[in-house]
């Protein structure tokens, strides 16, 4: 840690905690300014270290859900899980001045960048959400017309994460299309899906293929499975289905179930 | 802290401090069953020991990371070729 670093390599460096905001129950943001960050792009994470003080350390990988241009502020939404080592000491403890040490940007294949095109398929399964969100946050801010749609499935209406945001950007010009799912209870009058999603339920919702749409799914694994297998059928070419995933355990802290 | 599986995006930390690449992306080849894949999507388990990266087809062992004190240590016996790719 204490050597030079050379290009491209990565270190430790320390964030200051500037702002905390509850999303769900379970879930929060927390805004770091990290004075040294080298920049990032939407889809990347970051590591968390946390040093107890007989000198324990416990790692976790968080995705960013800030967009680039927010420069040296970083927003990392994180779940808290009971049983972790680290989410309920970041969900629950951590206060405005407090400092964290972290590691990135880190990863060159979940990545979204104008460049790369679309129309974006965003599918989503519970805080997997995080990173397409950076690419939402990344897309509105580039000004970008790309097409994109955002499938996101939590369990309840309650435990929809960026809630808000998500209906202001879909009211907004060039908005990113909505669509949730709940899979546990769905509030009266509730007109959006409310099942786990499937095969038929993708076909609803994907674009046509000849489109040659551009798919981030992210979520635990079996539903990163069952998203990815059901979009080969309908022609999706694999090279542009990316995919990241957690634990089918729970994973890393801040990772679940939907 | 329980072993935990991941995909090789969690191991993409640990082996850019160690290598001035995104390792993410770059390409490994299976000593075992010979199948390349990028290292954002191999098997990854991360405990207190360290971090293991197993080949998704067949399972086998591709690298093991554990950083201590001072020291790195890479066990890269499972893979025959890492392929890396110094421009876009």
């Amino acid at each position: 840690m204490e050597r030079t670093a050379l290009p491209g390599r990565l270190t430790w460096q320390l964030g200051d905690v500037v702002a905390t905001q509850p999303e769900t129950a379970r879930t929060k943001s927390l805004t770091l300014s990290v004075p040294k960050w080298v920049g990032h792009l939407a889809g990347q994470h970051v590591d968390i270290r946390l040093t107890s003080d007989d000198g324990y350390q416990a790692e976790r990988s968080y995705s960013i859900a800030s967009p680039p241009e927010d420069g040296q502020q970083l927003i990392l939404t994180i779940e808290r899980l009971d049983d972790g080592e680290v989410s309920p000491y970041l969900t629950e403890e951590l206060r405005v001045g407090d400092k964290l040490e972290l590691r990135g940007p880190i990863g060159g294949y979940f990545v979204w960048e104008e460049r790369l095109g679309g129309p974006l398929l965003l599918i989503a399964g519970g805080s997997g959400i995080v990173p397409l969100m950076a690419m939402i946050r990344h897309r509105r801010a580039v000004g970008s017309s790309i097409p994109a749609r955002l499938l996101a499935s939590f369990r309840t209406y309650e435990d929809i994460i960026y809630r808000d945001e998500l209906e202001r950007e879909a009211k907004a010009g060039m908005a990113v299309e909505v669509i949730h799912t709940l899979t546990r209870t769905q509030p009266p009058g509730w007109t959006g899906y409310s099942r786990r999603i499937d095969a038929e339920l993708l076909r609803e919702v994907a674009w046509p293929v000849e489109q040659h749409p551009l798919a981030y799914i992210c979520g635990p694994t079996p539903f990163v499975e069952t998203a990815a297998t059901a979009l080969l059928p309908l022609g999706y070419e694999p090279a542009r289905i990316k995919t990241e995933r957690f634990g089918p355990t729970g994973g890393p802290d801040g990772q679940h179930d939907t | 802290m329980d072993n935990t599986t991941l995909d090789g995006n969690a191991a993409g930390g640990i082996l850019q401090e160690i290598f001035p690449f995104e390792m993410t992306l770059v390409e490994e080849t299976c000593a075992h069953c010979g199948s390349t894949r990028v290292v954002g999507e191999l098997t990854v388990y991360k405990s207190a020991m360290g971090t293991v990266m197993r080949c998704p087809t067949c399972d086998n062992v591709l690298v093991r990371v554990v950083s201590t004190k001072g020291r790195y240590w890479l066990d890269m016996q499972g893979v025959r070729v890492l392929q890396i790719k110094t421009e876009p």
